[in-house]
């Protein structure tokens, strides 16, 4: 394993090396730094091109200024002594001092979507695969075939327009017209009744409850005025959180199981009861206090299975820890409801929310919730524009990979040795077709931070993107250089990780 | 007629005609994917977005039936409102018509319509070099690597991994800005051979393990003491069984491909003006959205339409050559089981 890894990493070493040279003398071919002198009419032209020249090293070849500059990137291989040098911009700024604000900017909005993208993409299409050629298979293979052909920065300006300009001007007089309520409604029922499928009484049941569920729950946002004032409230977190319990016991040790149900109930309990506990403290919480605050959740969790115990400790513990954490993400989302209202009400915001363009409002004033919130309101767009491409993908996958995994002996075999289909789906085939769709994850991270380029172009996102961008088109090459050298190592990176992955979880792959 | 495993007559092949015809691999796939409903749907969608595209504004000079060009400045009538109506007078609407000018008119007066249909020219034009390019030198490139192995294989397939590092888009904007720069007059085919001449490597290493595979079949000996020489075996023994990943791949990557160009025309290192690329005018018309919206829907509809039919298209064709994916069907099962 040790040898194996070693092995790989000498490889990706010089493959990079080998790419960064390509990428170079591709850059030095893309433009000339000097080409803005050539027609200038300055009188200290010369002065400027000679301080240029020295500057970006053009007075060497690019062959030789190449192994210059991977000399300087080589020092930041060496830990702790802050001696890494990726060459000057065209302005005389080092690289490094760029590339970690960019970094941290596209970082944030491409692992948002990634998570998002990978938890929703691999639920529709397991779920698809498990109603095969029904309606809503076809429709989920036709929308995920949609949204893989929709070019993001077409995407990116629809959204920008009907969901942000839409969604703020909706919010001047918040109340959803009936008709949209119903619409709302029945789609959701029958979006309800594709998932969950079954004979034609129980889907008329689903149908009936779903509908007018949702009904409801618009009919209250319109007379709360909850646009402008949401909130979850105690009662909701409550029926909320029981019914993530629920949900958790039924997929990992089935409804019946008494013990999970406890184990559940009394994470559910005691987040109800901490959700009052708590509020004070929120109020006056940083960052650093909600860590801690997660981080005690998940012990909690943890503990209550743990104590619950029964012959299989470990399932009412992720049990006991999954609900817990799901809940008090529910007493965390409910605090930022809260500062909503706030939040509107600042005299950068002006009632109008959803922002088009940028990471944060400039010169914003306010707590960790507000603070929180304007991040929220400026990366839901680009994540969304990010995320329905990668979410189109992994439903494929995920699909396909379910499918193979469906038709093999041992579910057969699990199914004539008389197991719960429970048990089959989730034990036998989830984990199974989860595999491959692991190293694809890996794997596409890589690829997903350089697509980033287009999605923070039309969102004015001043990430990696932004500054390849511009390098490119000044010419100013280090910037070029840094942020290529950033992608191929994360690429690198999560390609051997995908790797490991794959051994770790398939015995049959050996790597020697 | 040369000799090769397929030309050497079969001593029962004769009876066996007489009993059923016999059908060839080739024409199994085809049958499978005509059958496939929404695959000729989408061909058929897709061809008719090819003969709008080069008829209405004509192709190598040949002039088409479409009154205006994408270089044209006819006069700006009605603020460049569209004209085109696609309600019937029956319904209330104004009747089915194209008018003066169906896509509306920019603010300078060029003619939408022209500029949409150029633009999608331009991008089926990306998209087919592309393909060709694609599936040449990846074929070429996998088939060499995975039927000489050895040191051959290493370089070729290092020199895959190389490329391959470097993510396609980052890739296509380094290069289109090269093309840009140097290739002045190459315009669109210039762009599109120099980010074809990158895009293989996906194709080289699926080829390459198909190859590995099937080198060691006992048909491949057969042509060897033949006397078949190395070229002879791999394209026209090895590469006919191969084929389904190579057409699949490539059709893919032709979709792929029509995104790819439009997003680097998007951010400018692309196709540029005077030139016209849908993701160029979606680009030029976005901050237009809330006053002229009909700028900027035509374009992205019909890079939806080429990129989504090409790629149900591929889907198809995979299907076609792969029929292995559709088996498992619970409700098929349970009728079995109750029958």
């Amino acid at each position: 394993m040790v040898s194996f890894i070693a092995r790989r990493l000498v490889v990706s070493v010089l493959l990079i090396i080998g790419a960064a040279f390509i990428m170079y003398v591709l850059t030095s071919l893309a433009g000339d730094p000097l080409e803005e002198f050539y027609q200038s009419r300055l009188p200290n032209r010369e002065q400027l091109m000679a301080q240029r020249i020295e500057r970006l090293q053009l007075n060497v070849p690019v062959a030789l200024r190449f192994f210059l500059w991977l000399g300087g990137a080589a020092k930041c291989l060496i830990p702790f002594a802050d001696a890494c040098d990726l060459g000057l911009t065209v302005q005389g700024q080092p690289v490094t001092e760029l590339l970690p604000q960019a970094m941290g900017a596209t970082l944030q909005l491409v692992t948002a979507a990634t998570v998002l993208a990978i938890i929703i993409g691999i639920t529709v299409g397991i779920v698809s695969a498990l109603r095969q050629y029904t309606t809503f298979d076809v429709f989920v293979t036709f929308l995920s075939f949609l949204l893989y052909s929709l070019p993001s920065f077409w995407v990116g300006v629809l959204l920008k327009e009907f969901v942000a300009i839409g969604f703020n001007n909706f919010l001047r007089d918040p109340v959803i017209p009936i008709p949209w309520v119903i619409a709302i409604a029945v789609g959701t029922g029958l979006l309800w009744v594709g998932l969950i499928g079954g004979d034609m009484r129980r889907r008329l049941t689903v149908f009936g409850v779903s509908t007018l569920a949702t009904a409801a729950v618009l009919v209250y946002f319109n007379l709360s005025n909850w646009f402008i004032t949401p909130a979850l409230g105690p009662v909701v977190v409550l029926v909320m959180s029981a019914g993530i319990g629920l949900v958790m016991v039924a997929l990992l040790a089935g409804i019946r199981n008494r013990r999970a149900l406890l184990t559940a109930g009394i994470s559910v309990a005691i987040t109800f009861v901490v959700y009052f506990l708590v509020q004070p403290l929120l109020n006056i919480s940083s960052l650093y206090t909600l860590m801690i605050l997660a981080a005690a959740t998940l012990v909690v969790g943890l503990l209550t299975g743990f104590f619950v115990g029964g012959p299989d400790r470990g399932q009412m513990m992720r049990i006991g820890a999954f609900t817990a954490v799901l809940s008090a993400g529910l007493i965390l989302v409910d605090r930022y409801m809260r500062a909503w209202p706030t939040y509107m009400g600042l005299s950068s915001i002006r009632g109008r929310p959803i922002a088009t363009v940028g990471a944060e409002t400039p010169n914003l004033v306010g707590d960790i919730w507000v603070q929180g919130v304007d991040s929220f309101t400026h990366l839901l767009l680009p994540t969304l524009t990010l995320m329905l491409i990668s979410f189109a993908a992994y439903t494929r996958y995920a699909r396909a990979g379910m499918l193979d995994v469906l038709n093999q002996d041992y579910i057969r075999t699990a199914r004539a040795k008389g197991m719960p289909e429970r048990v089959v789906i989730v034990r036998h085939a989830f984990r199974n077709s989860l595999i491959p769709i692991a190293t694809i994850v890996a794997a596409d991270f890589g690829a997903l931070l350089g697509g980033a380029i287009i999605t923070e172009q039309v969102f004015a996102f001043s990430g990696m993107g932004a500054m390849f961008q511009r390098g490119l088109s000044l010419p100013d090459p280090n910037p070029v250089m840094g942020y290529f050298i950033v992608i191929a190592v994360m690429a690198i990176l999560f390609n051997l990780i995908a790797d490991l992955t794959y051994s770790a979880l398939d015995p049959r792959v050996r790597t020697r | 007629m040369s000799l090769s495993h397929t030309d050497i007559p079969d001593p029962t092949a004769l009876e066996r005609e007489v009993e059923t015809e016999g059908v060839s691999q080739g024409r199994l796939i085809l049958r499978r994917f005509l059958r496939n409903k929404i695959a000729m749907i989408s061909l058929g969608i897709f061809l008719a977005v090819v003969a709008l595209a080069l008829s209405s504004s004509g192709i190598f000079g040949i002039p088409g039936w479409w009154k205006y060009s994408h270089t044209d400045l006819p006069k700006l009538l009605d603020g460049g409102k569209p004209t085109l109506s696609l309600i019937p007078e029956w319904l209330g609407g104004d009747g089915i018509h194209l008018g003066e000018h169906p896509f509306g008119q920019t603010l300078i007066g060029i003619d939408y319509f022209a500029m949409t249909m150029r633009g999608v020219q331009n991008s089926l034009i990306v998209m087919f070099v592309i393909g060709i390019l694609v599936a040449v030198i990846g074929t070429v490139v996998g088939a060499v690597a995975g039927y000489y192995r050895g040191w051959v294989e290493s370089v070729l397939m290092r020199f895959t991994d190389l490329i391959i590092i470097i993510p396609v888009i980052v890739l296509g904007a380094v290069v289109g800005q090269i093309a840009n720069q140097h290739f002045q007059g190459l315009g669109v085919l210039g762009l599109s051979i120099v980010l074809g001449l990158f895009l293989w490597t996906g194709l080289a290493r699926l080829v390459r393990g198909e190859f590995l595979t099937l080198r060691e079949r006992e048909y491949v000996d057969a042509a060897r003491v033949f006397g078949a020489g190395d070229a002879r075996i791999m394209f026209r023994h090895i590469l006919p069984n191969a084929i389904g990943v190579v057409i699949v791949t490539t059709t893919l990557v032709m979709a792929a491909a029509i995104l790819l160009e439009t997003g680097l025309s998007f951010i400018g290192f692309g196709i540029r003006t005077p030139d016209v690329s849908l993701g160029l005018i979606i680009s030029q018309n976005q901050t237009a959205f809330s006053t002229r919206p009909y700028l900027f829907v035509w374009p992205g509809v019909f890079i939806v339409i080429i990129a989504l039919t090409v790629n149900f298209i591929g889907d198809g064709l995979r299907d076609a050559f792969d029929p292995r994916q559709s088996r498992f069907v619970p409700r098929k099962m349970k009728e079995q089981v109750k029958a």
